[in-house]
């Protein structure tokens, strides 16, 4: 009887479509690959903005006038939240993607994501400096 | 020795994540205030076409959005097969060329500015 339970593989039935539902660290998994969704909508918005910009002065107001609307707020809102959760969730992974020695020590995790979010608010201060 | 194209599939991937992950908050706040009626100076006509009238500006508006594209088309197949979508050929192939149309649709637009 032991014997025979024992040599049954275990086999568990995962769903292919929402494995990552209910479980908090899947979860977090799924919501960073998500937010891709939301860079590429944004950068084909860029991509029209480009487009009036080269059409003239006229069609790029009827551009901004379209990005003028609930739609618009809404859509620039809902990019807003996805590419700031893209930020954290990259930012908080650069330790493992490049983690850095120094001698025999290796830098300490925080340290590296502090010098990206460090990085990231200076990038940030520049375009509004700049660009408001 | 075979050769493989992950590293550059993944360069391309990691630089595009690196450059959205630090550029694109402020940007899309900018976009935001513009679509709240308070265009911010980088989205008025007269400054947007003065940056991408010159090279550099040109250079730095088609690699932001060469690598955006490029990066998000990478992950959202991941994600698609993450979803349960298992036909890898098909999406690849859609979310690569949507990346590489806007891509050549930059380089016109930019080059007409």
């Amino acid at each position: 009887m032991g014997e025979e339970m024992s040599s049954k593989p275990y086999i568990r039935e995962i769903s292919k479509t929402n494995w990552f539902y209910g479980q908090p660290r899947y979860m977090r998994y799924m919501a960073r690959e998500v937010t891709c969704i939301f860079i590429f909508a944004y950068t084909f918005l860029l991509i029209w903005a480009l487009r009036a910009l080269a059409n003239g002065p006229e069609a790029y107001q009827a551009f901004l006038a379209a990005l003028n609307s609930p739609l618009g707020i809404l859509f620039n809102l809902a990019v807003l939240v996805g590419v700031v959760y893209h930020s954290i969730s990259w930012f908080s992974l650069t330790p493992q993607a490049m983690p850095l020695q120094r001698g025999e020590e290796f830098v300490p995790g925080n340290l590296i994501i502090g010098a990206h979010y460090g990085g990231w608010a200076v990038v940030s201060l520049i375009v509004l400096f700049l660009g408001v | 020795m075979a050769k493989s194209n992950k590293p550059i599939v993944w360069g391309l991937f990691a630089a595009g994540g690196t450059i959205t992950a630090f550029l694109l908050p402020v940007v899309v706040l900018l976009t935001l205030f513009a679509a709240l009626g308070m265009t911010p100076d980088l989205f008025t006509y007269e400054y947007l076409h003065a940056f991408a009238a010159n090279w550099l500006g040109k250079l730095v508006i088609f690699g932001v959005i060469f690598l955006s594209l490029w990066h998000a088309a990478h992950r959202l197949r991941i994600t698609m097969h993450d979803f349960g979508l298992r036909q890898d050929l098909w999406i690849a192939t859609t979310v690569y060329v949507l990346a590489a149309l806007g891509t050549i649709m930059t380089f016109f637009y930019l080059l007409r500015i």
